[in-house]
């Protein structure tokens, strides 16, 4: 293969590991605060939608994006609502929510555009354009650096620098901060940090939140960046993908960069070539598809190493008195 | 002690969180610019009106009495089965090779075997996450719901390929042989004097599931299988300390699970569609999971629960035909009965609870 063919590859795969890098470190939030999600799918339709819809009517995709956080984190809300405050089954929760999310936007798309469930397509200020970076043009003839800084490194949007931006930032939030001490120790054991003082409903919504908050830049970024507008299901099981990814991480920031860029390439070949030749056997791209599935089950499984979720992972807290 | 009568637990909680999701629902036709009573009236007309809505509503129903059976059996063992749409979508798989590879002289044998194609298919396809939960400790919940990926990708890899007829289009099987075809509602009523639409694809399945509601029944409450299952639900140390195998209750409840999930196949790919077509189960596997909840986990309330959920998908779907409400408003519905019948029970629960115990201290 050329290097113009290969780096196509690997900027789609860059395009196509963002919203999954972004909903991975969401849940990774989420779930090392002890609350399961499995609504993040739900979340990033939203957040797709709302972005798209508000984008298309003000022209300015900063409001949209804003407008898709809230939808997520509004989401966010309910799903901490249900399973901090009322104690009940996270997974249902997430379940509800990815249906609550599935029927609105579309319900909603419907009614305020009547196109079949979709909103206008995005011009101009409406969308998240590339960024073309500093000397890009300038070093575009020079080999082999030239086009991986032109074609690989420079010209994606904005989302994508900042969902790059946010692996090293939780890593530093989760490891090297007070907050994120607290937030890894109300996963594994919500009764040492009672005992210590601190709320661990508070916390627990805390983290809610952010996951709230990067789910929403995920589904912006789908909508108003990856393409121009939304259409109905438009996340594809993105979400799953990024649950997927966060335990083939086994729940690790810097990890879950290197998983998500994996499936994203996965999808970047699948979306490229139909088939995969790989000299002595040929891959169809449905098995492209289903392959972050089959790996997450193997990793699941514990045959390559195990994966340990946070220990308190599911369980409402309950306070004693 | 019991905080408040088993009969509002049964009753009384399923109808308020339902009514909840109703007045949610009403708001949102409200916002459309529709008028919800005239929703209601339409959806009821449509679904209950004819026998043609009634044909619909119970063929429905019927899937969702399969796939809300497999996710309830799962409940009573405390396992969380989300993976019924692809262990429906195998069924189909079964159905389909059963009524394509073997002649079959009359639709009765076809039917038994279809049926046991399906429900092999179905608990094949859950008893690997159900081993990885038993002696892995991997997570069922995630590694159903991979499994539905997994089974999405698989079906669409062999109907695109291997099981589309040379020359077809569209990625399906060849049609179903004449003597597979199973009588609809209309052929059985009509040798009783009844009429009942001919068009309407309910048919000879829904009895079968029926007949599951009642087997289900039987087997949690009447079998020392279903009585090893809920202690197992109840409390694993203590079904561990009276000597049933974890293990075992773990993989032979997911393979029912998987099994009945599986068997939907009988009633939309051998008795609706007549062939194995993408994306078949449009969902049902996923409306097991309201299905299960809304009928707190008992075979007769899955049955009710099964028939409601019909009654919306028909009602739905007259409703998106008359006015501007699309046919999404039935997810939307879908998603708040399983938040409040699931998720937000102690929002409801809780109060109930405050309030019968005061009933009872003033009683006292």
């Amino acid at each position: 293969m050329e290097l113009l063919t290969v780096l196509q590859v690997l900027d789609s795969t860059v395009r196509l590991s963002t919203p999954l890098l972004l909903a991975c470190l969401a849940g990774l939030f989420s779930e090392r605060a002890g609350i399961f999600d499995i609504g993040l799918e739900g979340k990033m339709l939203a957040a797709a939608f709302f972005s798209a819809a508000i984008a298309a009517v003000t022209g300015s995709v900063w409001i949209g994006l804003g407008a898709g956080i809230t939808a997520s984190v509004a989401l966010s809300l309910l799903h901490g609502l249900a399973s901090i405050t009322f104690r009940g089954n996270q997974l249902i929760s997430g379940v509800a929510i990815n249906f609550l999310a599935a029927g609105m936007t579309v319900l909603i798309a419907q009614t305020w555009f009547q196109q079949g469930g979709r909103t206008p397509a995005l011009i101009g200020g409406g969308r998240f354009n590339g960024v073309v970076l500093p000397g890009a043009e300038a070093l575009r003839d020079v080999p082999v650096i030239g086009p991986i800084y032109y074609e690989l490194i420079s010209g994606h949007s904005i989302l994508v620098y900042a969902a790059f931006a946010c692996v090293p930032l939780t890593w530093w939030v989760l490891y090297r901060t007070r907050f994120g001490l607290r937030l890894r120790a109300v996963g594994e054991n919500p009764e040492a940090v009672d005992t210590a003082g601190i709320s661990v409903t508070r916390l627990r919504f805390a983290a809610v939140v952010i996951c709230g908050l990067l789910c929403g830049i995920a589904g912006a970024y789908l909508a108003t960046a990856l393409q121009a507008g939304f259409v109905q299901d438009m996340t594809a099981g993105r979400g799953f993908i990024a649950l997927a990814a966060l335990i083939f991480a086994k729940w690790r920031p810097w990890h879950a960069l290197y998983a998500t860029l994996l499936f994203g390439f996965l999808q970047a070949i699948a979306l490229r070539n139909q088939n995969l030749d790989l000299g002595f056997v040929t891959l169809p791209a449905q098995a492209m598809d289903a392959l972050p599935y089959i790996l997450t089950v193997v990793i699941l499984a514990g045959f390559v190493g195990k994966a340990v979720p946070p220990r308190a992972g599911g369980q409402p807290y309950v306070k004693e008195r | 002690m019991e905080r408040m009568p088993k009969w509002a637990d049964v009753v009384l909680i399923p109808l308020i969180s339902l009514l909840l999701a109703a007045v949610i629902s009403a708001i949102v036709i409200l916002a459309i610019g529709e008028d919800p009573i005239n929703a209601v009236q339409l959806m009821v007309k449509g679904a209950l009106g004819s026998t043609y809505g009634w044909g619909y509503t119970l063929y429905y129903a019927t899937n969702f009495m399969f796939t809300g059976l497999a996710v309830a059996v799962a409940f009573h063992a405390r396992l969380f089965n989300i993976g019924g749409e692809g262990q429906a979508m195998l069924g189909g798989l079964g159905v389909a090779l059963v009524c394509l590879y073997l002649p079959w002289p009359h639709w009765s044998l076809a039917l038994i075997a279809a049926a046991l194609g399906a429900g092999l298919f179905g608990a094949a396809w859950a008893f690997l996450p159900a081993i990885l939960q038993a002696k892995r400790g991997s997570h069922i919940v995630i590694t159903t719901i991979m499994f539905n990926f997994i089974a999405a990708a698989f079906l669409n890899y062999l109907l695109v390929g291997a099981l589309k007829p040379r020359g077809a289009m569209d990625p399906s099987t060849a049609r179903f042989p004449e003597a597979t075809n199973l009588p609809s509602l209309h052929d059985i009523l009509a040798p009783l004097g009844i009429g009942f639409s001919k068009a309407a694809p309910a048919n000879i399945a829904f009895l079968v599931g029926v007949l599951a509601c009642v087997l289900v029944w039987l087997l949690i409450w009447r079998t020392r299988l279903g009585y090893e299952i809920r202690a197992f639900g109840h409390s694993e140390p203590a079904a561990l300390y009276a000597g049933i195998s974890p293990t075992k209750i773990t993989v032979v409840t997911m393979m029912i699970s998987g099994a009945l999930a599986g068997m939907m196949a009988i009633n939309n790919v051998m008795g609706e569609a007549e062939r194995l077509v993408l994306n078949a189960t449009e969902g049902a596997g996923f409306i097991g999971i309201a299905v299960a909840l809304m009928g707190r986990s008992h075979p007769f309330g899955v049955f009710l629960a099964a028939i409601l959920f019909g009654f919306l998908y028909q009602g739905g779907a007259e409703l998106s035909l008359w006015t501007n409400i699309p046919r999404e408003l039935i997810i939307v519905i879908q998603a708040l009965v399983i938040l409040f019948t699931g998720a937000l029970d102690n929002m409801v629960r809780l109060p109930l609870e405050r309030m019968f115990m005061a009933f009872r201290r003033m009683g006292a």
